[in-house]
């Protein structure tokens, strides 16, 4: 069972999407069968990632549950599985995530159920397949499936369909994506001609024994940074994802962000290549600590929700990118935690915004106002979630956001943790003022008219049963992350050991190299690099 | 000791079904349904398809006083232009409008003789004989839509074009033989040191290579492509911008593997900028383009270049990637033309991009199929088009070609552009005033070819190693007959 369990986690929703497909046409107007299907296909795979913390052995280095399988002769592609601490509680995520997601288009979703079901469930396979690949090539081919389906629903079932914009917001995520992924297959294909390997741990043996040439392998990893920094997305990089989040359908949306990138992050780039990390690290921390008061401002500005949420996104997105760079192991597990969290809070507040957004298609903060009162559960968890978002103490925002702050004030820069301080303090201003002029906010000018047929509060409902259950569900395990996060920390912790013991290897090298009396150019260069005059270590 | 025979055995059934064809097309009645004889020259091309088949089976080497050879090498491309050509046959059966379809099975099959022989051919007269019986097909081909403007302008353009391009080869055969005393591909590349004037053998070489790559569509002679592609029936796209050209990068590497090898230094540079210039003028043109079949014309352009940046590799291995990447090129290529022209129907009534838009709302089958095909030829993973163009970007890697890796790589970025701009239309619901078209109803002819298309595709995507190790065997067997 523990030798097949990543693989059945795999095939399980491509199974239900293939049995999706074969469903008969005529169905698909009257019944809603396709979302049954996919709703059970997902609780069922949801059953499954819940074998792997259920049988992980916590404190114990390497991967676990371990597949290895031959799949190509030439080149060496092994189909080769395995999880390990830092991604064991993201396979259950996007377990999780993917039920919620199903429950959220349940109403949204009104035709081509089939098709919209399907991609959805292919995308669950790819995410998943990126968090287990242990394979360089295995993982690049995941990487690039996940792209097809969020683009193909984004335009198929975007929200605003009637003018051009779902398809234009489709484009730019996938060019966004797909460019940088060029570079990155020619620094894989680079380490396969050097290393003879796609294997992960021959490539980071290799990359460790310090063979390979030097200048080259600094432009391989650059490439690696630059595809998985699009896909976070970092500072600068971010020009797709306000354009997603006010378009894809709101299933996609909530997964689209965040973890494949942070992941990769971390496993790709972080302990892959260790020194060449240390370099780019002042960099990262500069563009995450600037990223997190750029979102916070831009998010306190917005009129409408779905780019409120996008810029706050790129916030706490930019607090997990400055965990991962700090090279503190506080700021690192905080960010791991974070980017749970993250993918939490949002699918959360994606769901509830979606309830309120669907009938009337409205997303202007303006458009609602005194919301409580009729949809209370809703406010409820809305404002639950938003304090999750925040960071407020016994809700899993916090412990994340604290432990970063820490890492990155301790560890890092004081300047930079002030600023990403900063960041925190904005949030609340922009989460609170949101959840003001949606339920509270009877008296507003807008509002005058407000509660006549056709007006979004007016037409506004409150959760179903079975989506207050889903995010009640949510809301519990902020509750429980935030009062017991060793729940996850446990098993990150070891995991993410031995990545700080190979960046104090990279470090102890880098230091070896400022030394070395056979290269006082390179000395001076790295002497005189931000890394030692603002880090401090 | 092999009879002779057996050496041409399916380019003797291939032209056998075209006679039988033709022969029973003048003892039909003049109104009677032409299906028929779609379906016998179906039968005909499988079985050469089988007797390609067999070939495999049989020990490499040369026939009819060594001007034809068959070799892995031969049999696999033969494999190859046979499944394409049945394909083709089976998509026109229904696709095409009522008149005059006996002979347009015959020509299809008559080319097929041309193409097949091209991939065997080890005497240049011979090659030259065997592209012209597949180029005249082709020529007539082209221009099947008469009563269009587009068709006879596609079918003189490619004709004068393609004869001028022909023209080049013959007279570097010519050179040749003055330089070296033969046309025997294996005697030039033994006689090669020896030639009486180098200028005169290198004179020779870029004359061919001008025909050569004419043929193949690489930049920057591929002016033709587009304007041919955009007035031929598309059933007829499908088949010429795949077998033509599979058996032209056979030829291509018959030459230079085979007749000059020795010219290695000189020729890969020459190649390099060739396939840099063909995926970029490629890209960049079809990023313009607003009718699908030109677009697609000027991607089939791109995956040339991308197809020749294998060159830049070392070993048989460029052989290998180049052979494994025309079968999934040939697949994906042919389903998507198989495609556009079931969407559009007979009469082309859907040309446009934005003519496209609602077909995966209409018909999801249908346009599930098109958006697999779009999503190989941009080269994602788990398709054929992924790992085609990864075996060739490796193969160029191994060689030190970083840089051309790097370019091929940014340009199948750009190139994801215009492909996904065509899938997302797929996407989009149809535009209001547009005309609500209902689908054609898939007919089995039809769906055989697209499914074995589809099909196809995945295997090659998801279990590439039966291709890959029948193109290494290709590969392998080159290296031991030619010399290299």
């Amino acid at each position: 069972m523990d030798g097949m369990i990543l693989t059945l986690i795999l095939l399980a929703p491509l199974a239900g999407m293939a049995l999706i497909l074969l469903l008969p046409d005529r169905d698909e107007q009257s019944t809603n069968l396709p979302a049954w299907l996919a709703l059970l296909t997902s609780l069922f795979t949801f059953a499954c990632t819940l074998h792997l913390p259920a049988h992980f052995v916590a404190h114990q280095t390497g991967f676990q549950f371990e597949e290895n399988l031959a799949w190509i002769n030439s080149p060496a592609i092994r189909y080769h599985v395995g999880v390990d601490g830092l991604s064991l509680w993201l396979v259950v995520l996007v377990g999780l995530l993917a039920p919620v997601g199903v429950l959220a288009s349940w109403r949204a979703v009104k035709k081509d159920r089939k098709l919209f079901y399907a991609l959805f469930l292919l995308q669950q396979t790819a995410m998943v397949g990126v968090f287990v690949s242990l394979d360089l090539m295995l993982y690049y081919g995941f990487w690039e499936l996940s792209l097809i389906p969020i683009a193909v629903l984004t335009a198929m079932f975007g929200r605003n369909l009637g003018d051009a914009s779902a398809a234009k917001a489709a484009l730019r995520f996938f060019l966004y994506t797909f460019i940088p992924s060029a570079p990155l297959l020619v620094a894989l294909l680079w380490l396969y001609a050097h290393t003879g390997s796609f294997d992960y741990a021959t490539v980071q043996a290799a990359i460790a024994s310090g063979t390979l040439p030097g200048w080259q392998l600094a432009w391989v990893s650059v490439a690696f940074l630059i595809a998985f920094a699009v896909k976070v997305p970092v500072l600068g990089l971010h020009g797709w994802l306000p354009d997603l989040f006010s378009e894809a359908p709101v299933a996609i949306a909530m997964i689209a962000a965040g973890k494949l990138g942070l992941y990769s992050l971390i496993r790709f780039h972080v302990e892959l290549f260790p020194a060449l990390a240390h370099r780019a690290a002042p960099w990262m921390i500069a563009l995450a600590a600037v990223g997190i008061l750029y979102g916070a401002l831009l998010a306190l500005v917005q009129k409408d929700f779905w780019k409120l949420l996008a810029y706050a996104t790129l916030g706490s997105l930019s607090f997990c990118t400055l965990g991962i760079y700090g090279f503190t192991a506080a700021g690192m597990s905080g960010a791991v935690l974070q980017t749970l969290n993250e993918g939490i809070i949002g699918a959360a507040l994606f769901l509830l915004f979606g309830v309120l957004y669907e009938p009337a298609s409205a997303s202007k903060l303006a458009d609602f106002g005194g919301l409580a009162t009729k949809t209370p559960r809703l406010a409820t968890l809305f404002t639950i979630a938003s304090l999750a978002l925040i960071g407020l103490p016994l809700l899993n925002g916090f412990v994340g956001e604290f432990l970063v702050l820490s890492g990155t004030f301790t560890g890092v820069s004081r300047v930079w943790a002030t600023v990403a301080a900063l960041g925190v303090i904005l949030s609340a201003a922009y989460m609170l003022g949101a959840i003001q002029k949606i339920f509270l906010a009877t008296g507003a000018p807008a509002h005058a008219t407000g509660h006549a047929a056709g007006h979004p509060s007016a037409t506004a409902r409150d959760l179903t049963g079975s989506e207050t259950v889903a995010v009640a569900l949510l809301a519990l395990l902020m509750l429980a992350l935030g009062i017991q996060p060793g729940l996850a920390t446990d098993a990150i912790e070891p995991a993410l050991q031995s990545i700080t013991q190979s960046l104090r290897m990279g470090a102890q090298s880098r230091n070896a190299a400022n030394l070395s009396p056979t290269h006082p150019e390179s000395a001076t260069v790295i002497a005189s690099s931000p890394a030692n005059l603002k880090g401090g270590r | 000791m092999t009879p002779d025979i057996l050496r041409i055995l399916p380019e003797l059934i291939l032209t056998l079904t075209g006679v039988v064809v033709m022969l029973t097309d003048a003892t039909l009645a003049p109104r009677s349904s032409r299906k028929p004889l779609g379906w016998l020259a179906a039968l005909g091309t499988t079985i050469a398809l089988c007797a390609s088949l067999g070939q495999a089976a049989l020990p490499a080497g040369t026939a009819f006083y060594a001007t034809v050879q068959t070799d892995a090498f031969s049999a696999f491309f033969h494999t190859l232009i046979c499944a394409i050509v049945l394909a083709a046959i089976l998509l026109s059966i229904d696709a095409l409008p009522q008149h005059h379809r006996g002979e347009f099975f015959a020509l299809i099959v008559f080319g097929a003789v041309g193409m097949c022989l091209l991939t065997s051919a080890v005497e240049l007269l011979v090659v030259f004989i065997a592209l012209e019986i597949s180029s005249i097909s082709t020529y007539v081909l082209a221009g099947y839509r008469k009563h269009t403007a587009q068709g006879p302008e596609s079918a003189i353009k490619y004709f004068l074009l393609g004869s001028f391009a022909t023209a080049f080869l013959l007279y570097g055969i010519a050179m040749l033989f003055g330089a070296t005393g033969t046309t025997q591909i294996q005697e030039i590349a033994t006689l090669l040191p020896a030639a009486r004037s180098h200028t005169l053998v290198i004179l020779a070489f870029a004359l061919m290579m001008v025909g050569v790559l004419f043929k193949v569509s690489a930049a920057p002679f591929h002016v033709w492509t587009p304007d041919v592609y955009e007035g031929a029936p598309t059933p007829v796209v499908a088949l010429m911008s795949t077998a033509p050209k599979v058996a032209a990068f056979a030829l291509l590497v018959r030459l230079l593997y085979g007749a000059f090898p020795l010219l290695h230094t000189l020729w890969m540079p020459l190649l390099w900028a060739v396939a840099i210039l063909s995926m970029t003028v490629g890209n960049l043109a079809a990023l313009r383009q607003t009718n699908a079949k030109r677009m697609l014309a000027y991607s089939s352009i791109a995956h040339a270049g991308y197809l020749l940046a294998a060159l830049a590799g070392v070993g048989s291995q460029p052989i290998t990637a180049i052979a494994f990447y025309t079968a999934a090129y040939a697949a994906m290529n042919v389903g998507i033309f198989a495609l556009l022209s079931l969407v559009s129907g007979p009469d082309e009534h859907r040309s446009q991009i934005a003519d496209y838009r609602g077909v995966l709302h209409q018909s999801p089958l249908t346009g599930g199929l098109m958006l697999l095909f779009l999503i190989s030829l941009i080269g994602i993973p788990f398709t054929g088009g992924f790992f085609a163009k990864f075996y060739s970007f490796s193969t160029a890697m191994n060689g030190g070609a970083a840089w051309l890796v790097l370019i091929g790589l940014l340009n199948s970025g750009i190139a994801a552009a215009y492909y996904l701009r065509f899938a997302i239309a797929l996407a989009q619901p149809a535009a209001k005033n547009g005309h609500a078209v209902t689908l054609p109803r898939w007919t089995l002819a039809t769906s055989a070819a697209v499914l074995a298309a589809g099909a196809a595709t995945l295997v090659l995507g998801i279990a590439p190693g039966w291709v890959l190790s029948a193109a290494t065997a290709a590969a392998h067997s080159f290296t031991v007959i030619g010399g290299l």
